[in-house]
């Protein structure tokens, strides 16, 4: 069986709508989530900073305030060796009860204000000047890890139909001021995902350096076009406060100024070190998930659907309880308002060696990356990677490297999509 | 069903489009305001490059005739 053949097999059977559905009573079946009170280790994240704060004053040791770089690169990569993979998936006849489950929605509204707690915490801690440059620095990149991955939990609720979640989602990013996230990625990344035009879709030969400000530059300029196209239907100007994008910046206009006017300026080097940190890490997740991944045009001239085969997962257990199982990601994209908690592994969809914790230290060091990952991406074609989402920079370059096949064995080989 | 009596002439012909990926509705009658389409828009007034607001992953050209009131 194909891959392609598999993915619409699955579609055809776990389809279902999002929309409630009266005549469908929401049953607790005899299944268990094992997984149900793991969730409540995400609120271990928007907490960083105070943990952080905890270790240095027990310890006596200013290494601590690095915690939340400690967390990322250490911690969560040595949890996934020890929890293992986890291929569960719930049964069909409990999806519905479990996304009505408001337990799993309360376990990504709680690291709001926590995350704001530690905002608010680190800014006093800054202007306190208690702490020497080296340990400020690393308070800021703690906050940084806090506020970055609050980008997953601001992902997941900015994928939902609730008004109230998609505004919580634009406080979770008020602090790496990164408002313009949740539209660009629900209807920019999304539709164009895994395309040559998708700017958050990395390419094969695409170092994360080169890939960085293209999705920086690229995501921010989709989002204002997004945004202005729909007030051009309306026949009004962008520059009103209903513009999603000017609201969201707005927050953090609001954050940042009562934090400066509150803490002082002094702060304000450590509050751009958190933003800009916090969110190179949702960049660099964005780096991973799609990397040299391409959907086909159809004779039609429109794009392949997305499919299982256009995204990375991974299905460490650890990695995925603290982002929200971001990393089953094929199922993320094939249906984008599943809730985290009834998301699925696919057993066709192409699996990262690593959890994307593991995979951003082999993002950062690109000879590493292109060794791990480049015949990983040309094994998933079977060897044609003229069906890869090829670097035009690196076109010659790659095609010279892979134009034979891949020689790189051990990976795992996926059927490719049909062109 | 029973047809409700329609009570101007292009009430007969309104219709809603259902996105088959997230079953989000484009109702002609109320059109999405928000989205620059004015209630009474006609679905084939709407862009073919115009994708469902809410799931994003199918487009217009995909959508599903749902219901029609005529």
């Amino acid at each position: 069986m194909s891959a392609s053949t598999a993915a619409d097999h699955h579609d055809e059977h776990h389809h279902h709508h999002h929309h409630d559905d009266p005549d469908v009573e929401a049953v607790a079946p005899a299944w268990t989530d094992g997984k149900r009170y793991a969730w409540l280790l995400g609120l271990v994240v928007p907490t960083i900073p105070m943990i952080a704060w905890g270790f240095a004053e027990a310890s006596g040791l200013g290494i601590f305030w690095w915690f939340g770089p400690i967390f990322i690169f250490g911690v969560m990569p040595l949890l996934d060796q020890l929890g293992g993979h986890d291929r569960s998936n719930p049964p069909e006849t409990a999806i519905k009860w479990l996304e009505e489950d408001r337990y799993y929605r309360w376990c990504t509204y709680l690291f709001i204000p926590l995350q704001l707690t530690s905002t608010v915490f680190s800014a006093w801690m800054w202007s306190r000047g208690v702490l020497s440059t080296v340990e400020a620095v690393g308070l800021a990149f703690s906050l940084g890890a806090s506020n970055g991955i609050a980008i997953a939990n601001a992902h997941e609720l900015g994928h939902k139909r609730e008004s109230i979640e998609k505004w919580l989602a634009k406080v979770a990013l008020a602090p790496t001021f990164y408002g313009h996230f949740f539209i660009e990625h629900n209807r920019g990344h999304h539709v164009r995902v895994s395309t040559p035009e998708d700017p958050a879709s990395s390419r094969l030969g695409e170092n994360f350096y080169e890939f960085l400000p293209r999705t920086v530059i690229g995501s921010l300029t989709s989002a204002w076009e997004l945004e202005s196209k729909r007030f051009k239907r309306m026949e009004k100007h962008p520059f009103r406060i209903s513009n999603d994008l000017l609201n969201a910046w707005a927050m953090s206009i609001v954050l940042f100024g009562a934090l400066l006017a509150i803490f002082g300026i002094g702060i304000l080097p450590y509050l751009l070190i958190q933003a800009v940190f916090g969110f190179s890490m949702l960049e660099v997740v964005n780096y991973i998930e799609h990397y040299g991944l391409k959907r086909q045009k159809k004779d039609d001239g429109r794009y392949e659907r997305c499919m299982p085969s256009h995204s990375w997962n991974s299905n460490l257990v650890a990695s995925n309880v603290f982002l929200y199982h971001l990393q089953r990601h094929s199922d993320h994209h094939a249906h984008p308002l599943r809730r985290y908690q009834a998301l699925r592994h696919f057993d066709e969809a192409p699996e990262l060696p690593q959890g994307y914790a593991g995979m951003i230290v082999v993002a950062y060091l690109p000879p590493l990356w292109k060794r791990v990952m480049d015949h990983r991406v040309v094994d998933h074609y079977s060897g044609d990677v003229q069906l890869a989402n090829i670097h035009p920079r690196a076109r010659k370059r790659i095609l010279k490297r892979w134009g034979g096949g891949s020689t790189g064995g051990g990976a795992r080989v996926s059927t490719p999509q049909a062109a | 069903m029973i047809p409700s009596t329609p009570t101007t002439p292009t009430e007969t012909t309104m219709a809603k489009y259902a996105c088959p990926e997230c079953g989000f509705t484009y109702d002609e009658q109320t059109g999405i305001p928000r989205e620059g389409f004015p209630p009474g828009t006609p679905f084939s007034a709407v862009p073919d490059d115009w994708s469902c607001p809410d799931c994003g992953v199918r487009d217009k050209v995909d959508f599903e005739l749902a219901e029609s009131a005529a």
